[in-house]
């Protein structure tokens, strides 16, 4: 059976979804299931963890028995031990450090679940971000300061130089403190 | 117990006030999931990893008097009653998961259970922050408030790039999952549901019904949410929410003006059926009470019926789940014994509203 959206891949996913009272039958490729965002609630047989599981297997290399032999140590997470394969079999990290351990792989897999995102641009928390917070200040203040440069502005440069020494300074003692 | 008293009691106080376009959104919620830095994620620590992360929890926001939420109380899975954790669930104060799965799984609650914390979830916190009516915006600044108050207590896993981190991919960067819980009686029946959905879907946001015993969405009752938590700040994933409910805030009137004009013996006719069924029947079914509850409460947000309160339509929509039923009888009770409690407490809860309205 084609998928029903693009018609074109074979459906993997078939489930009945009940809208207004009325059943309605679906039959989606994975790719299309995870374009649609579907999610069942009720329904332990399409679980986000399984979606998402489902899709991070498609990452992984189908191992030969020659491979087996010069295979690339397997990755695992140095302060939880969960493995790469792991994480792919429950979709879900261990620790903290996992995100650093597996961060080679990682882009992909967020770019897939968050509409091709891989990158913060939300709230820092104040107090354990609050380096980066100040760092963001003076990168952006950088950058203003060239522009001036480049425009002649020599004051305006001047002063916003002033502004970044002030903020590094705050950095240091923040860093110390 | 009195039915007055127990449904008191069992009504979350928060749901009491009346909130923005409280005829067509009945709650608005706001989810941040974090994470303590130096532990293991629920999935992976062990017992012994688990209750010190409550133990740590508990040290650092039970002690000092919050001006955010008032007091703050702590609760232990392990130290409720399977039908306790249950009324928990239908209060949506914690999931499924942490009543039946977690290692030391707890929650915290405010005073007015605005605010739920649920501990040893999926994450190490779940803060969830409830508010009647439309209240996304709102809800979103006390909820930030509430983070930064408890980050000053607690280290967050959080890292420059990925943001908070989570223990599942879906919730990593913002941890945000704002949702909204909307009745939509006029698009379902008027058949417009079904075209406005997919293109929802389309924008980045999910759309659930709300699933009662079986799996089927019960009583034109739709949940919006945030499907991305990363790339977007928390306010552009609020707005775009907020946008997107507006709009069908909007169309749902638009729906229910037209089926006054064109219907409205018709519409009158199934209002005063419903009303009819929930006031009388002996056995009555969730699926059946949820739609007669869905009816009734059309009925009276277009001016069809009055005398009755909007309210008692959300109190028993929660009220007649198997939990709370149970709890009312003080007892467990087959499916066949729920279906005649649930007809008997809608009765009783209808009498109520005529006795003081008279
Ligand atoms: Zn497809
Ligand atoms: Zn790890």
């Amino acid at each position: 059976m084609k998928c029903q959206e693009c018609g074109e891949r074979e459906a993997t996913l078939h489930f009945t979804k009940i809208v207004n009272g009325k059943k309605a039958e679906f039959h989606i490729c994975e790719h299309c299931a995870r374009e649609k965002g579907e999610h069942i609630p009720g329904s332990n047989s399409f679980s986000i963890h399984q979606l998402l599981s489902g899709l991070l297997h498609l990452d992984k290399p189908i191992n030969t028995s020659q491979d087996k032999v010069n295979r690339p140590k397997e990755l695992v997470c140095h302060n939880c031990g969960m493995k790469y394969e792991q994480f792919t079999r429950t979709g879900r990290f261990g620790c903290a450090a996992c995100y650093k351990s597996f961060e080679d792989k990682l882009d992909p897999i967020l770019k897939r679940v968050h509409s091709g995102n891989h990158t913060h641009s939300g709230k820092i928390p104040v107090r354990v971000g609050g380096g980066i917070q100040l760092q963001r200040e003076i990168d952006s203040l950088k950058a203003q300061m060239k522009q001036y440069i480049e425009r002649e502005e020599f004051e305006q440069a001047a002063e916003t130089r002033d502004q970044i020494r002030a903020l590094e300074e705050q950095k240091k003692n923040q860093g110390e403190g | 117990m009195s039915l007055q008293k127990f449904i008191s009691e069992a009504i979350s106080p928060w749901m009491k006030k009346d909130g923005a376009d409280s005829d067509i959104v009945l709650s608005s919620r706001i989810r941040l999931a974090r994470n303590l830095k130096e532990y293991k994620f629920p999935l992976l620590a062990t017992m012994e990893e688990s209750s010190a992360v409550v133990k740590q929890v508990k040290e650092s926001l039970l002690t000092d008097d919050n001006q955010e939420t008032g007091p703050l109380e702590l609760v232990l899975m392990e130290d409720l009653k399977a039908n306790e954790k249950r009324v928990l669930v239908e209060k949506h104060l914690i999931s499924p998961n942490l009543a039946e799965q977690s290692k030391h799984g707890a929650v915290i609650l405010s005073e007015d259970e605005s605010v739920s914390i649920m501990i040893n979830e999926e994450d190490h916190l779940r803060i969830q922050c409830l508010f009647p009516g439309f209240q996304l915006t709102k809800g979103l600044e006390a909820a930030s408030r509430l983070d930064d108050w408890i980050e000053e207590r607690v280290t967050y896993a959080f890292d420059e790039k990925r943001g908070y981190l989570t223990s599942c991919p879906t919730n990593v960067g913002t941890g945000l999952r704002a949702s909204v819980m909307m009745h939509l009686p006029a698009l379902a029946m008027t058949r417009q549901l079904n075209k406005i959905l997919p293109a929802i879907n389309q924008l980045g946001l999910v759309v659930r019904g709300i699933y009662g015993e079986g799996s089927e969405a019960l009583g034109n009752l739709f949940q919006v949410s945030n499907q991305l938590t990363l790339g977007k700040s928390e306010q552009d994933i609020v707005e775009d929410l907020r946008d997107v409910v507006m709009q069908l805030i909007q169309q749902e009137r638009a729906a229910r003006e037209v089926l006054m004009q064109s219907s409205k013996l018709q519409l009158e006719d199934r209002v005063y059926r419903s009303y009819g069924i929930l006031s009388y029947s002996r056995v009555i079914e969730s699926k059946e009470a949820t739609q007669r509850l869905s009816d009734v409460r059309l009925g009276i947000d277009v001016g069809l019926l009055e005398n009755v309160s909007a309210n008692i339509l959300n109190e028993l929509m929660i009220l007649t789940q198997p939990g709370f039923l149970q709890q009312y009888a003080g007892e467990v009770l087959s499916p066949d014994l729920r279906d005649e409690r649930r007809a008997t407490l809608i009765r009783e809860r209808l009498k109520l509203e005529n006795d003081t309205n008279e």
